[in-house]
């Protein structure tokens, strides 16, 4: 159990000048579950790694219970580790797989026995402890990943996409097993995907980062309903926000030929006062909805009825694509012309079309 | 949607996995090969002079010569004791130590450069490796008088340890080309997480990387066992009577006048076995193959 604090922490590539983890600052309370999110290159595994050890800090430094850790070997930083491929020990059976650590410890055979079958019967592996990695399937090295790691009881649970190389259906389930786990067990934890449900849903607070810089570093809500610039906006929710650079114009923000998406009184004053020509305008397809009249005229391009939702994939104009969700069995069709309108509670984001953040 | 694309490659495979399983026995049964019988003609003409040598050693040696070959005789081990009271147990523990010694020096050096260069790869490794590849560039024959002068200046004519110096450095180059192959074969994930989990460098290529990569190492002690066993060149040149191989000394029976034959071939055959010993114990190890269950 510690905190951990990332101070101007960076990290340069050893074959370039480019910063792999550009000084990063991070607060990372006592207890706490955070993803750290970001398409491939944005530096996430790198900052991971970085924490880890197995990575050298370049500059800045970073600190787990308030120790420096700059210079401090893996080995001694108590830290476990879940890998991407899992990185168990092939020749070991499962059983020393995970106590493997507290072999290294000193801990006695007995002890060590207790705790490996201990936390094998929480994970479910009790009847595989005897095998080899080599006799399991995906799940199941998964979790004697995750088992490797907790019978340890470390400051700090590192996982780099321990979930990518699981099926859909698996991956699903283990996401609620490992978050559920980490509630129980309150070890401060890392946790590093690419996934942005993942990052929803399992992190307390979420870090976004992109070309090795931090975005945003907020709870999933916050993500969600106040993205912090245009990036954020458009990586944080599935399907993506809407984001339309446009001309402003009197009541809204022209789209297309000759439609206007209305802004509130306070947003247009905020841009009157910023004194900008364009803006980038972001929706989400959840804030959208058919109407009658009025709105935005859009041609459908592609109808994705999942069921219990629909979403409308369309072209406002040449290069202005909008996504809206609708009700299932929605009544547009392909080629339809139809208008497209702010749910009421809808909200439209605003970001600066030059620099990205955000506006209000 | 979801649930249909999967099951449709798998039962698509399903369906060639039966048609496999239907159609191998048929092939197994009575399917005449033009290659197997290539390969029983090659494996027969390898392996028949070796058959030769050790029928001819159980020969007098008027049997030996006689132009049409005989498969029949009465069998003697008059030759082997030739062999022995012309002094092979000098030879053979010539041998034995200086194949065993230099081994054993080859893997002490060549693991950690193997491992260097692999998974903890160092500044330059290329240039390295190719330095080590490049001093097998020269022929030895080339380098024969300046080693020669440098032997008998440091005073190791006829000394074994001058060639346990050679053979290690002979096969060092191509012990640390084939090791680091091997290696290459570990994913160095798995020492970061023996780091992770508290082991140190020394410890976690003990405990993890080496049970791995035994048996590329078995591979690569096979074969410095056989070339330094085989070495004739610098034993010819560097040694007479105290330190004398097994190369040299079955050369000794190559007589000007005189019948040799069947004295040859038991000294051939003693020298033979070591090494069909060292591949048969190698065997077992090389067979079993590196196995990576763990990863993917």
């Amino acid at each position: 159990m510690a905190t951990i604090t990332y101070k101007n922490a960076s990290c340069i590539y050893e074959s370039s000048d480019k910063l792999a983890v550009d000084s990063l600052n991070l607060d990372i309370d006592d207890g706490e579950f955070v993803v750290l999110v970001g398409p491939s290159g944005s530096g996430k595994s790198t900052a991971l790694r970085m924490l880890a050890g197995l990575e050298d800090i370049d500059e800045g430094s970073i600190e787990i219970g308030g120790k420096d850790m700059v210079g401090v070997p893996s080995k001694d930083r108590d830290i476990a580790m879940v890998f991407q491929n899992y990185a168990l020990y092939p020749n070991k059976t499962v059983a020393e797989n995970m106590g493997f650590a507290l072999k290294l410890r000193g801990v006695s055979a007995d002890e060590r026995r207790k705790k490996v079958e201990e936390a094998a019967k929480m994970l479910d592996l009790t009847e595989h402890l005897d095998r080899k990695p080599a006799k399991l399937s995906g799940g199941q090295r998964q979790r004697v990943a995750m088992g490797r790691a907790i019978v340890r009881e470390p400051q700090v649970f590192c996982m780099d996409e321990p979930l990518s190389n699981l099926d859909a259906k698996l991956r699903v389930q283990t996401r609620t097993e490992i978050a559920a786990l980490q509630r129980r067990l309150g070890t401060t934890t890392v946790y590093v995907t690419h996934d942005q449900v993942e990052a929803m849903t399992m992190g307390d607070r979420v870090a976004v980062l992109r070309n090795g810089k931090l975005q945003q570093f907020a709870s999933p809500t916050e993500l969600y309903d106040k993205p912090a610039n245009a990036f954020v906006a458009g990586f944080i929710g599935s399907p993506a926000m809407n984001l339309m650079t446009a001309p402003i114009v009197a009541d809204g923000v022209r789209i297309g030929e000759n439609s206007t998406l209305e802004l509130e009184r306070d947003q247009l004053t905020q841009l009157h006062d910023a004194g900008l020509k364009e803006v980038t305008a972001g929706v989400r397809p959840e804030d959208l909805e058919l109407s009658d009249s009025g709105g935005i005229e859009v041609i459908v391009d592609l109808v994705e009825d999942l069921g219990s939702e629909a979403y409308l994939y369309t072209h406002a104009g040449p290069g202005v694509t909008l996504v809206a969700r609708s009700l299932p069995r929605a009544p547009a069709k392909l080629a339809d012309t139809v208008r497209l309108r702010r749910q009421s509670g809808g909200v439209v984001h605003l970001f600066n079309p030059q620099t990205g953040e955000r506006i209000g | 949607m979801s649930t249909s694309v999967p099951q449709a490659p798998a039962t698509t495979q399903a369906s060639s996995a039966d048609t496999a399983k239907v159609q191998k026995p048929k092939r197994k049964r009575r399917k005449f090969s033009p290659w197997g019988v290539v390969a029983w003609i090659v494996g027969l003409g390898f392996f028949f002079p070796v058959f030769w040598m050790v029928l001819t050693a159980f020969k007098q040696e008027v049997d030996a010569y006689t132009t049409t070959p005989k498969f029949f005789f009465v069998p003697t081990l008059d030759e082997f004791k030739a062999v022995f009271d012309q002094g092979v147990g000098t030879a053979l523990l010539n041998s034995l130590f200086a194949t065993t010694v230099s081994t054993i020096l080859v893997l002490a050096l060549g693991v950690p450069a193997a491992f260097a260069l692999s998974l903890r790869p160092v500044r330059k490794t290329q240039d390295a490796l190719f330095f080590f590849m490049s001093t097998k560039m020269l022929p030895v024959v080339a380098a024969i008088i300046p080693l020669y002068v440098i032997v008998s200046n440091i005073g190791l004519l006829d000394n074994i340890w001058a060639l346990i110096i050679l053979y290690t450095s002979m096969n060092l180059p191509i012990a640390v080309w084939m090791m680091r192959s091997f290696f290459l074969e570990v994913p160095g994930e798995l020492l970061e997480a023996a780091s992770l989990d508290g082991a140190s460098t020394w410890r976690a290529v003990r405990e993890v990387i080496l049970p791995l990569v035994s048996p590329g190492i078995a591979a690569t002690a096979l074969i410095c066992v056989i070339f330094a066993w085989n070495e004739f060149f610098f034993a010819v040149n560097l040694t007479a009577v105290q330190a004398q191989t097994m190369p040299v000394f079955l050369v000794g029976f190559i007589a000007g006048e005189g019948l040799y034959w069947a004295k040859l071939c038991a000294a051939a055959t003693m020298a033979a076995l070591p090494v069909v010993l060292a591949g048969w114990v190698a065997q077992n190890k090389l067979v079993r193959g590196l196995s990576f269950g763990a990863i993917k």
